[in-house]
């Protein structure tokens, strides 16, 4: 029940969303099954949604710690590169898909030594391997786009189980397994713990190096399983655009998850909500037939109405209004019974 | 303490001495006023919105946004004199007013709302280059005859080197920065602002009119930036100068400034834009080289300054809790 009551501004405006698009163009809704696979534009959501929402599970545990990863495009980038070559190298799935995800945990560890042992501010020691992160790509594909043909990686970008597509079910089982661990142990508690302060959370025995090293860890690995999505979907490495400016993206889901970037409390299931809701702007203004310059604008209007919600002053002064008129209700009240 | 704070401008300039040398071993043509010319002039856009940065990080603050303003005032100038019959100098000063309008506005939101610098400027960031986008999605050419004349406006230096007049305006630029950095009051407020809010604010610094002043100086950098930029191209283009922000950061802080502000000089972010455009340089003259190794390098300089900052940090944290009595 308190899930629902915090998840409701989201869900309300995922439904919002969804509603305007369909007045506008009427099929969004249709689903259809062909193939023994569903299609229509609600599934392509699905679909096309995957990088983000992957790269917001574990950016949402980064800023619960009061942190950020602006790496993780980059990250995505460096991964499909080292996947591509392994494919092309003909190493085999296994050993490309085990050094991709390898990749993604070194450029992780990389970030969480930074900023846990060294003590950068994550914006800046994240901002080092995003500077650094697609050069190091582009020496991995030396230069070009690195394409292959094996159906086997394919298959995790545009291959189907179950009906659905199989990005779609990466980051719902990415999700739900990381959801699962922290909500069902105390690591999701610990990680807050941090956020809030982390001297404290240190002093009262939480051992906040080594869980800041696992929650960069952690994002890192949710890149390197974008990067496969985006690599495996399109064929091929591309070394300067893959993931470019979707860390932006995942932030933009977890803040409209309602996550605080102040760091503390955190849903990753309103962060995913966050993302489908990114996703279906996306789609719904291409379908509309607007042409895709609005996205931007629409973005940033969006990014403005949260800053406001957010603002701690805007609702300090909120809190104030409401109690000074309350206040003088009563005031009014006790005032007007004297004769 | 004044030795530990000159100390990262120092490593700055020594640092760009000894690449400059190395380069100079190499390829002893790479001394001449040609090299040195093309080198403010290509990296003229760069330094011009660099020291803008260089005020709000000095500040404690960061301006995502100022990549997309330099696309949105390319784009803005060469639509405006396609469709229209304003005269450019007309055209530069609307868009100054337009920018300047827009860092106002952000250094106001920052204020107002309280919030990080970092996720308003991104707004801003989207916003610039959403409008960017709707003003034209294609490469726009600038055919003005006038600005056939600032294309070819420059001195010709001995060594048949051309000092450009957009090369001449980033040396201006950063000459003006250093005034207002270390002249003025307001630059005053700018450092005690980097330095720690409640202890400004206790000084009697603005705080509100200082934090919108510093991002309406960066956004009038980015729309200079911008003006520069449309020179050099000829052409305004709403896909150009992505990531530029991020350059112009990697430049400040190698020129020795902390990310954290209050501390740093403007004239090493010149030094700092002068040593990435040295780097291009070299891998153009090598030839063999590819251009990726850029990126890696300035990656690698970013991190050998940071990890210097935060040692200085540590060293000059320990020294004042050692000298707990006046010597």
């Amino acid at each position: 029940m308190s899930l629902i009551g915090r998840l409701a501004p989201q869900l309300i405006a995922l439904v919002a969303l969804v509603a305007l698009v369909t007045a506008v163009f009427p099929g969004f809704l249709d689903i259809s099954l062909s193939d023994g696979r569903l299609v229509g534009p609600v599934i392509d959501v699905l679909k096309r949604g995957a990088p983000v929402a992957l790269l917001a599970v574990g950016m949402t545990l980064v800023i619960a710690t009061r942190g950020i990863d602006l790496s993780v495009g980059a990250t995505m980038a460096i991964c499909g590169a080292v996947a591509a070559h392994a494919i092309a190298s003909g190493w085999g799935l296994a050993a490309a898909l085990a050094l991709a995800l390898g990749a993604g945990g070194l450029a992780g560890l990389w970030n969480g030594v930074l900023v846990a042992v060294v003590g950068i501010q994550p914006f800046v020691a994240t901002l080092i391997l995003m500077t650094m992160g697609r050069g190091i790509a582009q020496l991995i594909t030396e230069g070009r786009i690195l394409t292959f043909t094996d159906p086997g990686f394919a298959f995790f970008g545009s291959g189907n189980l179950l009906g659905l597509p199989v990005p779609a079910w990466l980051w719902l089982a990415t999700g739900a397994t990381v959801a699962l661990l922290m909500r069902r142990s105390a690591l999701g508690l610990l990680v807050e713990a941090i956020g809030v302060n982390r001297r404290a959370s240190a002093l009262a025995g939480v051992n906040a190096t080594v869980l800041l090293i696992a929650v960069y860890v952690a994002a890192g690995v949710c890149a390197a399983l974008a990067g496969i999505v985006v690599t495996a979907d399109i064929r091929g490495a591309d070394a300067n655009n893959a993931g470019l400016w979707l860390e932006l993206d995942a932030i933009l889901a977890v803040v409209i998850g309602g996550n605080s970037l102040l760091g503390g409390r955190f849903s990753i299931a309103a962060s995913l909500i966050g993302a489908l809701i990114i996703q279906t702007i996306d789609t719904g203004i291409l379908l509309a037939g607007y042409p895709s310059e609005y996205n931007l604008v629409i973005k940033a209007g969006l990014v403005l109405v949260i800053l406001v919600l957010q603002s701690p002053r805007i609702s300090a002064r909120y809190r104030l209004w409401r109690d000074s008129r309350r206040l003088g209700r009563e005031v009014r009240a006790a005032g007007g019974g004297r004769p | 303490m004044i030795r530990a704070r000159m100390l990262p401008l120092g490593v700055t300039i020594a640092i760009f001495l000894v690449a400059w040398l190395l380069c100079w071993l190499q390829f002893p043509n790479i001394l001449s006023t040609r090299v040195i010319g093309n080198l403010l002039t290509d990296n003229a856009y760069l330094g011009i919105v660099a020291v803008g940065m260089t005020l709000v990080i000095l500040s404690g603050g960061i301006d995502l946004s100022v990549g997309s303003v330099i696309a949105f005032s390319g784009v803005f100038i060469a639509v405006t004199l396609r469709d229209t019959a304003l005269h450019p100098l007309l055209v530069f000063a609307l868009l100054l007013a337009i920018t300047t309008g827009f860092g106002a506005a952000m250094g106001l939101l920052i204020d107002r709302l309280a919030m990080p610098a970092f996720i308003v400027t991104l707004a801003g960031m989207f916003l610039a280059r959403g409008a960017a986008y709707m003003l034209s999605i294609d490469s726009v050419p600038i055919q003005h005859p006038f600005y056939k004349s600032l294309q070819s406006a420059y001195w010709l230096m001995p060594g048949k080197g051309r000092l450009t007049l957009i090369g001449v305006l980033m040396l201006l630029a950063v000459l003006a920065g250093m005034v207002i950095a270390h002249k003025t009051r307001f630059g005053a407020s700018i450092y005690a602002l980097g330095g720690g809010e409640a202890t400004a604010r206790l000084m009697g610094v603005r705080q509100g009119r200082t934090i919108m002043l510093v991002y309406a100086f960066s956004g009038l950098m980015a729309g200079l930036s911008g003006i520069v930029f449309s020179v050099y191209t000829g052409s305004g283009y709403s896909l150009s100068t992505v990531g530029t922000e991020l350059t112009a950061i990697a430049a400040v802080v190698i020129g020795g400034t902390l990310l954290s502000g209050g501390a740093g000089h403007v004239f090493g972010t010149l030094v700092g834009v002068l040593t990435m455009g040295l780097i291009q340089t070299y891998i153009v003259f090598d030839g063999s080289l590819s251009s990726w190794w850029t990126k890696i390098v300035i990656g690698i300089l970013l991190l050998v300054f940071i990890l210097l900052q935060k040692a200085l940090m540590r060293l000059s944290q320990s020294r004042l809790a050692q000298a707990g009595d006046p010597p």
